[in-house]
């Protein structure tokens, strides 16, 4: 279970991102790679994974695995035995960290006794299960294929299986929903005293159905608006932190101690590689990405490692910027120490005027050498987010 | 092989845009054998790509070709091209001055415009004579019986034989061949007298230096010549003389009575050669020079900016560069608070200033920001001085003026009688004074109004184009200053007066201009983190007030896994979106918000 043996000393953590790119039927609001598959698909769709980790076997010399995330589409969809000869894999093939946070998408309705068993026996410590909303209604219109009633069974059966780091997901701002909606949701998940909690804001992206339901002139009339999207959005920080949650990050919330480590790995910086479909590595430097596009992904799966050789490393500025933006995200913030540990110099004199503007205003806010986002300031974090890139 | 002066034809082709002008020239060049077909692009006197894409001819300019007549005579014909648009005018009337006929042509199907006629007047003023055509006798819609009528009762035009012609199929085309030969006369002028040519249109060459269009009225002039330009006395030594082959210059030893053609003499600046001016020679120079000539006046005044202020010696150099063949362009440096370092240009109208910002924009890749359109006033103040105003930002305080005037034109706009309605009213809105309607058959007329230039020059054309279902034309023609209550509007972004956005109007309508320019910006400004008040003032007075509401949710929820590029690329997108602002004090303001004044019709 600990992986492979030998010394660990001087390696660097790394996050491990696992793309299973299969459901039942995708959302109507998802934008994700993700489709049905027949049983021969995900097999080959399996072989050709594993064939992507070994060709970057390479890595162990550098690092020590932290983090495994089976993200998709729907993981808990495809028989568990997959699932474990990733991790199998992957164990063969890498150190571990001695606790590790090995986690796995779910979907209610696709969990069993049995299935939930296997995800422990093979080490998998923490289930994140999208719920998005209690409300029936709410469940129809974003298309999801499980009943409030189906999560209630599928938490539960967790629970008796003995995980003791769940996320639920929950979504704001749909279609015609209320305040009073979306207070009964946060109020049902709360209750359940999950150890983390994301709430995503609604973002109709272009060219899912919901784009064509919801995006047009008339079907936005039925989007909460802006200042009701905010109210949920303040409720919800205030709501879940009376229950003991703390927002670590814009959409995202831990009681202590239970922030997803795999996350803080994309938004510190750390290093991560993932597999599969559409993934996303940041490795020595270097960001690259698969296909996004199934058949072109299994096509050029064995070129993955390849590709990222031959990737140039970012610039400076490049990952200055994306300190800026991604430690803004999160509650910790950003420092004046730490940017300076990790590149040598001090904020840019724009920044330091750009921090000191934004604090003025009410954006941000500093304690001690850390500065983060107000709740005024998260609203409209895109804008000021862009105002960190350089020229 | 010198071709007697009575077997010479100096003549241009008058007609409304799209009537086939270029393209019946293209049929001339063609029928005189002078090139082979393959030879021909089309419309061969259009050469510059802008024009060739607008459609219209914006420089005057000149073709020889030799035509043996059916009486097995050749003769040399001369086709002097005129630009189409009441900008251009005195060089229409000029290059007219310079032929001694004028074919007509008008559309079968559409009929006269009031562009048309206005150019028939100019030639019957200049004693040409007119040989009507009838072009596109081919559409289904056409109705060349009507139009001969029209012509006749319009213009009073003998037209029963006009040629029916078709110069897109080529049908006809020898008929207005022998009518030139037979009907237009070949030039008087002595050849023992003074030498006198007019000017009709020049341009710039990098090699050979000014090169000047001209038409002998009498004498002859020889290379190595000393002549004189009679409005400046300023005197050269003819270096080249010529005349025009579709699209190249030909040499020859000397020009004579009666010819058209070229000549060069190391000048520097086109603003030596005035269109209009009379070349003589300088050793025996006649009496007196030609008359009607006149110093190009710039009627449109704008502020151009480059939208990166590094450019501005780009815009400079370009501006200069163009100035060189465009005598009627003006610009002085002027700095804007909100805009920078830029020019103040002037231009004969609005379709003038489009094009030079076109080819500014195309020519010399320069990305521009103009500010509104602004004509020249008389600004009397108490003190006893007058000044010419064109730009807003210098108005003096109104408490030193004693009264201003404004320039006025009589306008005439022809139209099919079931739009006089609503371009009546157009012109009310526009502060037009009615001056009388006459009908040139039942169903058109020609309405007369004075109106106001500063009421013409931002959308009028767009205006009278779109109430009129695109039937109205119309022509003008500078008439005089009257006085006139005005005011300078000013624009205040966030309680910042952006002196580029001030403009001036007339009392009466300040505070709907007002209204609707804090209506236009609203829309043109992107909302910020904090409230932006736009407001119109005249003077300390605020007239009307808009408010672009603060950001209130723009944050991406999701962070899309590891996928760090997409978000990146959300941010960048809004990034690049600021760049091609202006700032404001701490507002951006989108460049186009500075043209947004331009576009304020009623109905829109």
């Amino acid at each position: 279970m600990a992986g492979k043996k030998g010394q660990t000393l001087d390696k660097k953590p790394l996050s491990v991102y696992v793309h299973v790119p299969f459901c039942k039927r995708k959302c109507l609001y998802c934008d994700f790679p993700s489709a049905p598959g027949t049983p021969e698909e995900i097999a080959f769709y399996f072989r050709i994974l594993m064939q992507e980790i070994r060709s970057f076997e390479a890595l162990d010399s550098l690092y020590t695995v932290s983090t495994v995330f089976f993200g998709g589409g729907t993981p808990s969809l495809v028989d568990p035995k997959y699932v474990r000869q990733v991790l199998d894999l992957l164990r063969a093939q890498y150190h571990f960290e001695e606790d590790p946070e090995i986690s796995l998408e779910a979907n209610p309705g696709t969990l069993t006794q049995e299935s939930l068993a296997a995800y422990r026996d093979m080490g998998i410590s923490r289930l994140s299960i999208g719920l998005q909303s209690a409300n029936e209604d709410e469940l129809k219109i974003l298309g999801r294929i499980h009943s409030f009633e189906d999560f209630q069974k599928s938490y539960e059966l967790a629970r008796e299986a003995g995980f003791a780091n769940i996320n639920i997901d929950l979504m704001s701002a749909l279609p015609r929903q209320t305040m009073e909606k979306w207070q009964r949701t946060l109020q049902i998940a709360a209750d359940l005293k999950p150890e983390h909690i994301s709430a995503y804001s609604l973002i109709i992206e272009e060219g899912t159905p919901f784009a064509e339901t919801w995006g047009t002139r008339v079907g936005r009339i039925y989007l909460p608006g802006e200042d009701l999207d905010r109210e949920m959005y303040h409720y919800t920080k205030e709501f879940l932190a009376s229950r003991g949650y703390e927002r670590y990050e814009i959409s995202n919330y831990a009681l202590p101690g239970f922030e997803s480590r795999h996350n803080m790995t994309y938004w510190t910086g750390g290093d991560y590689v993932g597999f599969g479909q559409s993934a996303a590595s940041y490795l020595d430097g270097r960001r690259f990405q698969n296909p996004a596009e199934k058949t072109e992904y299994l096509e050029e799966a064995r070129e993955a490692y390849g590709r990222f050789k031959s990737t140039r490393p970012l610039s400076l500025k490049s990952r200055e910027e994306e300190y800026m933006f991604l430690g803004l995200r999160m509650h910790r913030g950003v420092s004046r120490e730490e940017f300076k540990l990790r590149f040598g110099e001090s904020f840019p004199g724009t920044y330091e005027k750009k921090l000191l503007d934004y604090c003025m205003q009410g954006f941000m806010e500093k304690e001690d050498d850390r500065i983060r986002l107000t709740d005024k300031g998260i609203d409209v974090s895109n804008v000021i987010m862009a105002d960190f890139l350089q020229d | 092989m010198p071709i007697p002066q009575d077997h010479i034809r100096n003549f241009s082709i008058i007609a409304h845009i799209d009537h086939g002008k270029s393209t019946l020239a293209d049929r001339i060049i063609e029928q005189t054998g002078l090139l082979t077909k393959r030879e021909m692009q089309d419309q061969i006197l259009d050469n510059m790509e802008l024009e060739r894409e607008r459609g219209i001819t914006i420089k005057a300019q000149a073709v020889r070709t030799v035509y043996t007549a059916r009486n097995g005579e050749e003769y040399i014909l001369n086709l002097i091209d005129t630009p189409g648009h009441v900008d251009f005018n005195y060089e229409v009337s000029r290059s007219l001055a310079a032929c001694d006929g004028a074919l007509l042509v008008v559309d079968a199907a559409q009929g006269i415009e009031a562009q048309t006629l206005a150019n028939v007047y100019l030639a019957l003023d200049n004693d040409l004579e007119v040989i009507p055509v009838i072009n596109k006798i081919d559409l289904p819609s056409a109705e060349p019986q009507r139009v001969i009528e029209e012509i006749e009762d319009v213009i009073g035009l003998e037209a029963q034989d006009a040629p029916l012609i078709s110069a897109k199929n080529g049908i006809n085309i020898e008929e207005v061949m022998e009518a030139i030969v037979h009907k237009l006369p070949a030039p008087q002028g002595s050849p023992d007298a003074p030498l006198k040519c007019l000017i009709f249109d020049s341009f710039y060459d990098n090699y050979r230096g000014v090169v000047v269009f001209f038409r002998v009225l009498d004498g002859a002039v020889k290379k190595g010549m000393r002549v004189r330009l009679m409005s400046t006395g300023a005197e050269y030594d003819v270096v080249e003389v010529g005349y025009f082959g579709a699209g190249q210059l030909i040499p020859c030893e000397e020009l004579e009575t009666g010819m058209v053609g070229y000549l060069t003499a190391s000048i520097k600046n086109v603003k030596d050669t005035r269109v209009g001016d009379t070349i003589t020679d300088a050793a025996r120079p006649c009496a007196e020079a030609l008359p009607g000539f006149k110093a190009v006046q710039s009627m449109v005044f704008c502020g151009m900016y480059p939208a990166d202020g590094a450019k501005y010696p780009d815009l400079r150099d370009a501006l200069e560069r163009l100035q060189l063949n465009d005598a009627s362009l003006t610009y002085e440096p002027e700095t804007s608070v909100a805009l920078g370092f830029g020019f103040r240009c002037g231009f004969l109208g609005l379709l003038h200033l489009e094009i030079i910002e076109e080819r500014l924009e195309r020519e010399y890749n320069l990305d521009l920001v103009t500010t509104a359109p602004s004509v020249v006033y008389k600004v009397h103040k108490l003190n006893g001085e007058t000044i010419d105003l064109s730009n807003p930002t210098n108005m003096p305080d109104p408490a030193e003026i004693d009264y201003m005037e404004e320039p006025v034109v009589s306008a005439e706009i022809m139209v099919t009688t079931e739009f006089i309605g609503p371009i009546m009213k157009l012109c009310q809105e526009r502060r037009g004074v009615y001056i009388g309607t006459e009908y040139i058959e039942a169903t058109r007329a020609i309405l007369r109004y004075e109106l106001p230039l500063n009421e013409i020059i931002y959308d009028f054309f767009d205006a009278l184009k779109s109430r009129s279902r695109g039937y109205a034309s119309l022509d003008y023609t500078l008439k005089g200053y009257v006085q006139s209550k005005l005011v300078r509007l000013d624009i205040l972004i966030n309680k910042e007066l952006v002196d580029a956005l001030s403009f001036i109007v007339h009392e009466s309508v300040a505070y709907e201009r007002g209204r609707r320019m804090c209506e236009r910006l609203k829309e043109e400004i992107p909302r910020h983190l904090f409230e932006i008040p736009i407001q119109a003032a005249i003077g300390s007075k605020i007239i009307a007030r808009e408010t672009v509401k603060a950001v209130r949710k723009d944050v991406l929820a999701k962070c899309y896994g590891g996928d760090i590029t997409r978000k990146k690329k959300l941010l960048e997108k809004q990034k690049e979106g600021k760049k091609r602002m202006r700032q404001i004090g701490n507002v951006e303001v989108p460049q186009q918000a500075f043209m947004s004044v331009l576009k304020l019709d009623e109905d829109r």
